[in-house]
Parts: C-alpha cells; structure tokens; sequence
C-alpha cells in the first residue's frame, strides 16, 4: 500500500468525524500553545533580567568591604571589616595594568531643598568615570568633570524624578541646591533609566565622591565599581585586586570582589530552571490531550469494527490496519500541534504587542520539544488502538460484533 | 480448486459447543457454480468463512489450488484472501465516507496497485457494471441493487479465482435480487468460480450444483 494511500484514507476518515477530529485537534493544539506560551514567559524572564544587568556595563567586578566566606546567594550588603576601603585604595587599583577603568561609589541620604522644596534622596558620590561605567545618558548639561579623586568641588548632577520633583519644567542649570549642610550647583541631569543592582540614580544626586565623604563626614568608600580591560583579563583584573589591597591592608583579605557574570549566571540558573518546570507543567496538558486520542481512536475503532472486518476480507494484512490507525492518529496529533505551533507563536506576537519591555520568546528547545511530544504521545497512544483494530477476528467484526 | 478434507469448526455459545462445520468433506471445481442451501444456524456462512480463510479451522485440511491453507501464516492468509478470493455481503459493507469508485478501488489501493493502473481497473468494472455513471456517488446517494453492484465491482476487481456471495439478495427487492444474481451468473460464465449462500429455493435452484447443510453437515 503507498504512503500516499495510507495518508489519503487517514484524512477520509478525519474528514468523515468531523466533530471529534476538530475536538482531538483543539486539545492537542492548547497542549502545545501552552507549552510555547509558558516557556515564553519563563525565556522572557530570563532575558528581561540579563538585559538589566547588561545596562551596568560589561567587563564589570565590584568591590565590596568585608570578605564573606560562604558562597551562594547574596554577599553581605555592608561589609563588617575594621578597615575600610578609601579613595586612596581606589587610586591604587588604577596601577593595574589589567584594569581600565576604577570609580568609587559613596552612598548615604541626605535631604536635597531648592527654595521652598526639600527631598529626601539618596546622594551617590563617585567620579566621571561613572558616567561611561554605567553607561549613563545625560538629559541636559554635563556629567562630572574630570579632577583629582580626593578633590572636593560643589558640584552636582541631578537623577531625572528629583529634578522633576525640585523644578518641575524649569530648567535647572546654574541653580543652587543645598544639600545637607553644604550647597552645590547642577550641573546637569540624567536621562531616565532602568535600576540597575539596586543603584536607582534618577532620585538621587550625583557629586564628587570627595564632596560625598564631607558631606557625610566619612573616610571610606561604599563600593568600587573596576572596569577590566577585556573580558580574557577578567580574571587577572580579580587578581590584581586582591593583591592590591592586600598589600594596602597589612596582608589582609578582607574585601570580596563580585563580577557581574557571577551574579548573572545565578538568576540565569534560578530562570531556566523556572522555563523548564512551567514546560514540564505544560507538557502534562500535552499527555492529557495524547489520551484523549488514544480514548478518540478507540472509539473510531469500535465504530468502524464492521470496516475493519471488511478491510481483513478484502486482504488487509494486520501491519497496514495498524499503520491505518496509526497514520490517522499521528495526523491528527501533528495537524494539532501546528496549530497549536501557529497559536502559540501567534499569542507571543499579540503579548509583545502589549508588554513591549518584556521579551515573549519561545526557547527553540521548547518549540521542538512540544511538537515532539505531541508526535510522540499521538504515536503512543494511538498504538493501543491500532493494535485492537488489528487484532479482531473478521468474522465477528463483519457481522458488527 | 477448493478441497475440504473432513474440516471441524466449532463454537462455545455460553455452556453449549456449537457444532458450526461438522466433519465436512467437500470437493469444488474451478468453474463451477454452487449454491449452499439450508435453514439458519446450518453452517452456511461457517462455511462460506472457511472457505474464505476468514476463519480458522480446528480439524481437518482445506486445500485452496492443492495448497494446504491450515499452514499459511496471517500475512500469507492476508494476501491470499487479496489474490484469489472476492466477498459479496448481505450488507454490502461499503466504506459510507468514500464514493463508489473509491469502494471498488480500496482492494488494489490496499495491494499497492499504482494510480494510473487502479483507474484504468476501476473504470472497466464500472463500465461492465454499468456503473460509470454512478463513479462519483457515496453509498447512501445509490439505491440497494446498485449498492450491491458496486460491491460486486470491488469483489471482482482484484480478478479472484473464487467469488463468496453470502446472501447477495437478502437486502434487496426481487428485481434487484434478479438483476444481482444474473450479474454473478455473468460473471460465472466467464470463467469464475461461483459459492452463493442462499435460503431462497428459487434462487438456489439456477445453480448447476446445490449443497444442503443441516447443523454443521453436508446432506448427501
């Protein structure tokens, strides 16, 4: 018998069960679609979350104070340490040949008033090298001007809601902010951006990290943020480091020095592992709508009992009745999962439409995935019944018993 | 041609053994023309089944062209059931969603016959049928005799040396029955070996040769 034959029966016998043919593609189709649909949002989470990280420039390390032992899961926020990094342990990095570039980030609140305004905001001292660091973009006027790092000067940069907020339309340049006890000029003004590891500049102020320090009356420095010169280097950059400021600091390792990809492949494992489980959810509707094949093609079998009777009498061999029912089972399974291809991928599309920020992507795996196991479950279970369809006596099945 | 040498076939029907051919020895020629006669439950259609390797048997030999079909496998007993022989039902037993061409053609579609081939085939048994007209037709758009005639189509199409008619008439009106049975005598003439079941003494009389049955035995 040609394939061609096999094929054309199958879909004689789809077209004349119209009913349960469009029911079985329905749920073979809203297996796969959920598949896509739910390995989309997991994929989609996991890209929003690299995209974030990736707008804090690449070839990143961060040094934090204090040296935390354990790994896994967040380093402590603050480190505890009796020595504090400074500007001059900052200055120091830059001796590296491995590094190119080094900021210090210096954090504490303060309230910021013009006139009659007053703010309570975040105050983020650091330097210029920031601005191509963190990849910032500026709204109006400039960034911090290049100077000597434990030089102070009365200058600021305003994060895009506190100029909102202070000046509302008006232009701020030029204008005299005090902030704390001290007063300083903007500058300029961010453009508006995403947060990026918790630093949300668009309601702070951005000033020298040495104006920061007398501001608050500190010597030390929160974080410093270490640009290395490529990403090869990376892990000579890390060295540096630590021998650096071993050596500033009597022998003492007492700083732990983070890089982004770190951080980055945790929350890339946590997502990937959430893709899998939300498709393994779905790949249980996929099951669901393999059984009710099974279930449709029994019932095909025991109402055509008189046609397979006929079938053996005319000389059908029991391989082609098996691959008969096979052959229109895996047609309605995979007919079913492109359509459910279609809608799934189709969904995506309408999604993206919506939520514009958040990436709808369906993992290639998960697309093969899904329509393999529809394939594979349409097979499966339409074996059973084939083999019943089969294994009947013709006599009884042409008398319709 | 056709030799059944002391053939059993039985039945359990509840606590009963039902004796459905019983010790049967039988002799047919190729050519010939043979009714089987006797009330229901005789064993006619046990027999008609036999001999159409539809059914097992648990006793004896039977002897389709001086082969012993007892030892066949289910793929030779498939394709000998496709080569030699042809099936008319009481019921016609066509495929409701195919039309009538379709029907005549599943026997060469399920042998592997190439399109081109099938057609020619089917179209021939249309015509001598005098079915062409009626090609394109399901099953419940054609009267009774011409569902039968199709069925006869599909039976002879495979040219078999044997046709199996199990009370081809039993579904029709008295013309159609006419018109049906002078179409196997037709087609008996022509070479085929004709086995017709019947209960009709009128119509089993046409036969050169009748056999009774009588509770699973040939009456002498």
């Amino acid at each position: 018998m040609h394939l061609n034959d096999v094929i054309q029966f199958a879909f004689r016998a789809m077209h004349g069960a119209r009913t349960r043919t469009y029911l079985t593609l329905l749920a073979m189709a809203i297996g796969v679609a959920s598949v896509i649909l739910l390995t989309s949002l997991g994929e989609g989470a996991r890209l929003y979350v690299t995209q974030q990280f990736s707008s804090l420039g690449t070839n990143l390390l961060i040094v934090l104070p204090g040296r935390s032992e354990t790994t896994g899961g967040m380093p402590p926020m603050t480190g505890e340490t009796p020595r504090d990094l400074t500007l001059q342990d900052v200055m120091s990095l830059q001796r590296s040949y491995h590094i190119k570039e080094v900021t210090p980030i210096v954090v504490g609140a303060a309230p910021v008033s013009y006139q009659q305004m007053e703010r309570e905001v975040m105050i983020t001292g650091t330097t210029a090298s920031l601005f191509s660091i963190r990849e910032l973009h500026m709204a109006r006027g400039q960034f911090l001007p290049e100077q000597e790092m434990t030089r102070a000067s009365p200058v600021c940069v305003l994060g895009h809601t506190l100029q909102k907020e202070l000046f509302g339309n008006a232009s701020p340049l030029g204008k005299w902010v005090r902030v704390g006890g001290y007063r300083c000029r903007v500058i300029g003004v961010l453009e508006e951006e995403g947060v990026g590891l918790g630093m949300d500049l668009s309601d702070s102020v951005v000033m020298h990290a040495a104006s920061a320090q007398t501001l608050f009356n500190i010597n030390s420095v929160f974080r410093i943020l270490v640009v290395a010169r490529s990403q090869e280097v990376m892990d000579k950059a890390r060295q540096d480091i630590i021998d650096i400021v071993r050596a500033r600091h009597e022998g003492e390792d007492d700083i732990t020095v983070l890089s982004q990809d770190a951080l980055l492949s945790t929350f890339d494992r946590i997502l990937i592992a959430l893709t899998y489980s939300l498709g393994g959810i779905a790949a249980v509707s996929l099951l669901v709508a393999g059984i009710m094949i099974m279930n449709v093609m029994l019932v095909a079998a025991a109402q055509r009992t008189a046609e397979i009777g006929l079938l053996k009498a005319l000389g059908a061999t029991r391989r082609q009745i098996i691959l008969l029912f096979l052959t229109e089972s895996a047609c309605l399974s995979m007919i079913g999962a492109l359509l459910g291809l279609i809608f799934g991928l189709g969904a995506n599309q309408v999604l993206q439409l919506y939520f514009p920020d958040f990436p709808f992507q369906a993992p290639d795996w998960a697309l093969w995935a899904a329509v393999g196991i529809a394939l594979f479950t349409g097979l499966l279970f339409g074996l059973l019944p084939a083999r019943h369809a089969a294994s009947l006596n013709p006599v009884l099945a042409l008398s319709g018993r | 041609m056709i030799k059944l040498d002391h053939v059993s076939r039985t039945f359990q029907v509840g606590d009963e053994l039902v004796h459905g051919l019983d010790d049967v020895t039988l002799e047919i020629k190729a050519g010939e023309y043979v009714s089987i006669m006797g009330p229901s439950g005789s064993g006619k259609s046990t027999l008609l089944n036999a001999i159409g390797l539809l059914d097992q048997l648990d006793k004896g030999h039977y002897f389709l062209d001086g082969k012993d079909t007892t030892k066949l496998s289910e793929l030779e007993l498939a394709n000998t059931r496709r080569e030699k022989i042809g099936f008319v039902f009481q019921t016609f037993h066509l495929i409701p969603r195919l039309t009538a061409a379709e029907n005549i053609a599943l026997p060469l579609t399920l042998a592997g016959v190439e399109h081109d081939e099938r057609n020619e085939r089917v179209n021939a048994a249309l015509k001598s049928l005098s079915l062409s007209d009626r090609a394109r037709h399901r099953p419940d758009q054609l009267s009774g005799g011409q569902r039968q005639r199709v069925a006869i189509a599909r039976a002879v199409v495979t040219k078999p040396v044997v046709l199996l008619a199990d009370e081809p008439t039993g579904n029709l009106d008295h013309a159609s029955g006419v018109e049906v049975i002078d179409i196997l005598e037709t087609l008996n003439q022509q070479g085929i070996t004709l086995l017709l079941v019947t209960h009709d003494t009128e119509l089993g009389e046409r036969a050169q040769r009748i056999i009774h049955m009588m509770d699973g035995k040939v009456l002498p």
